[in-house]
């Protein structure tokens, strides 16, 4: 028996109102998470003469994308007025490479630092670990040096080498824990039969690890794709990724507050992690709870 | 791994191959990281303000962060924010969890709805809880609206003085679910045959989350309080987004400090400094946490 079916025989006679009141306290906060969604939604399907004689948490009553349309191709962030979509692509072209070459390096690093350790690996493990946790301010500057010293600086190729660089840690992290409880008997017997060294990984653990790479996908898919700091040290302007897009949109003074574009360029700046996040919640889940270490 | 008589160059390539595998990764993170750090602390010993400049001056940026008033309000503001950001994230997390652990039949609704927001990047969040926050259009004037409560207010986003609580509501709104799942991952592994024995003997339900639930829950608040203050001493973004660190400098922190004395104000070496005194305080968390936690898993 669980301490939840326990909370039901024990309070057997007013059990029915402490039901009412737990599921009330329970759709009460599910309220509160989901209210601040709600009206980005309504509000960037609003007309801005609706957003101000109405109230935000009003239904829009005659629904328009125009808003949408405008955040996407026209709306003016800096000097031009093509709308967020170039930095939307930005943000792709700076992800998908930055996610595949730190995994990829995660998976070598977890298998060496498991399967073929050396004098010294605990060390290097322990160094690779804490790297994760460093508040990036203490590397920011020496940074943004180096960029500028191999001409990287405000390029999405420079954003990528810094994302993978500073993914690592976690991607070794998550391999490694994943590794460590592979049977090291299998990888023996495969080097009894002259297997090498990326044999075995190739043909006994990378099978198997299907689960550890979708975690660790989304994990980096989601941290890199919400990264602000980095963008905004290291590519402001045409290069900047969709999160430094959507601040410079929202904090321009220039003009009209235009708050239904806005909005609208909110959602569409949460709409990648939010749609893994519904595709894959149990895999992301996994990811979080992993960078939290206990496990 | 193995050590043969006389081994040819193909095995002596063989056995170096993990190491030249690892290689890269660990030079990346020796120069990137903690190069980077040797360099920014260097930095926060010189003269430097717009650029970089190698001239030693000693720990005299240490001495003028910690006589610029606004360091002060950083530290304060982070004192304010992290606490209530702990504390709260703490309660409504393992509140939340012990109401699902009751049997809920739409478990695998509500859970995800706690949850999203941490999918959500900081930037969008503190968007939205501008607009949400924004006196005149936001949820003010909709209580108004609604209600017919002509006189209620909610202007802390514009108030000086109340600014820093919006910051904390903002990120409990968003890590509150990752919190409560924690707590729910730590209820679910407790033994139910020592609940079953407290039941028997009398024992009601609240004495029995008091008394032995949560004491049993001791991994997950540390777990808990260490990724909650980690994340707000690294908090950024939030603030950027939400107040941009006013009004004035209401809700400046120690990341905003950072960045502003670095790159806008040409006080490299004082924005070095704080950049220490940040990693400085992180490590002090996370150094005996991740040993202790490495040194458990080795044994």
């Amino acid at each position: 028996m669980s301490a939840r079916e326990m909370a039901i025989s024990t309070a057997a006679g007013p059990a029915r109102w402490s039901r009412v009141v737990i599921y009330g306290l329970l759709i009460v906060f599910a309220l509160f998470y989901l209210t601040p969604l709600f009206v980005m939604l309504s509000t960037s399907f609003k007309t801005l003469d609706e957003i101000r004689s109405g109230n935000i948490l009003a239904l829009p009553a005659h629904p328009t994308a125009d808003a949408w349309g405008k955040a996407w191709g026209s709306a003016c962030i800096g000097v031009t007025c093509e709308g967020i979509k170039g930095y939307f692509w930005n943000s792709i072209k700076m992800v998908v490479p930055a996610v595949l070459i730190s995994t990829v390096l995660g998976a070598l690093n977890g298998y060496v630092l498991t399967k073929w350790r050396f004098p010294g690996h605990r060390i290097v493990f322990g160094m690779m670990l804490f790297a994760c946790f460093i508040p990036f301010q203490s590397v920011l500057i020496p940074m943004a040096r180096v960029l500028g010293i191999l001409g990287l600086s405000n390029t999405t190729a420079g954003l990528v080498m810094v994302h993978v660089v500073y993914g690592l840690g976690f991607t070794t992290l998550f391999f490694r824990n994943y590794y460590d409880t592979f049977p090291t008997e299998l990888i023996q017997s495969a080097q009894m039969d002259g297997a090498g060294f990326f044999t075995i990984f190739r043909r006994i653990l990378l099978p198997s690890s299907a689960p550890i790479i979708v975690v660790t996908v989304i994990y980096q898919f989601t941290n890199i794709w919400n990264d602000f700091l980095f963008g905004v040290s290291f590519a402001s302007g045409g290069s900047s990724p969709m999160t430094v897009a959507l601040n410079n949109l929202v904090s321009s003074s220039t003009g009209v507050k235009e708050y239904n574009v806005d909005m609208a360029a909110a959602v569409i700046a949460a709409l990648p992690t939010l749609i893994v996040y519904i595709v894959a919640g149990r895999y992301f889940m996994r990811g979080l709870m992993a960078g939290a270490i206990k496990g | 791994m193995s050590v043969s008589p006389a081994p040819s160059l193909g095995k002596r390539l063989q056995d170096w191959l993990p190491r030249i595998v690892l290689a890269p990764s660990l030079a990346l993170v020796l120069v990137f990281v903690y190069g980077f750090i040797v360099w920014t602390a260097v930095l926060s010993m010189s003269t430097s303000r717009l650029l970089p400049v190698y001239r030693w001056a000693g720990f005299d940026a240490y001495e003028r962060l910690f006589n610029q008033p606004n360091w002060y309000v950083a530290l304060k503001n982070l004192a304010i924010f992290g606490s209530i950001y702990i504390v709260v994230c703490i309660a409504i997390g393992l509140f939340l969890a012990i109401l699902l652990d009751q049997k809920i039949r739409i478990e695998g609704v509500l859970r995800p709805i706690y949850l999203y927001p941490m999918a959500l990047s900081f930037v969008v969040t503190g968007t939205a809880w501008k607009w949400f926050l924004n006196p005149g259009m936001g949820f003010e004037h909709a209580v108004r609206v609604i209600t017919g409560w002509d006189t209620f207010r909610f202007d802390w986003i514009t108030r000086p003085d109340m600014a820093i609580y919006t910051v904390a509501i903002a990120g409990i709104w968003q890590a509150s679910g990752f919190v409560m799942a924690m707590f729910l991952a730590g209820l679910r592994g407790i033994d139910s045959e020592m609940l079953k024995a407290a039941t028997v003997d009398g024992a009601s339900t609240f004495t029995i989350y008091r008394r032995i639930v949560i004491p049993l829950l001791r991994p997950a608040f540390l777990s808990a309080v260490i990724v909650l203050a980690h994340m707000a001493i690294k908090s950024y973004d939030l603030v950027i987004a939400l107040t941009g660190g006013g009004p004035g400098n209401a809700t400046e922190l120690p990341s905003t400090f950072m960045y502003s004395y670095t790159f806008t104000r040409s006080q490299m070496a004082v924005g070095s400094a704080s950049a220490m005194v940040m990693l400085m305080g992180i490590a002090a968390i996370m150094v005996p946490y991740l040993y202790s936690e490495l040194k458990e898993k080795n044994r």
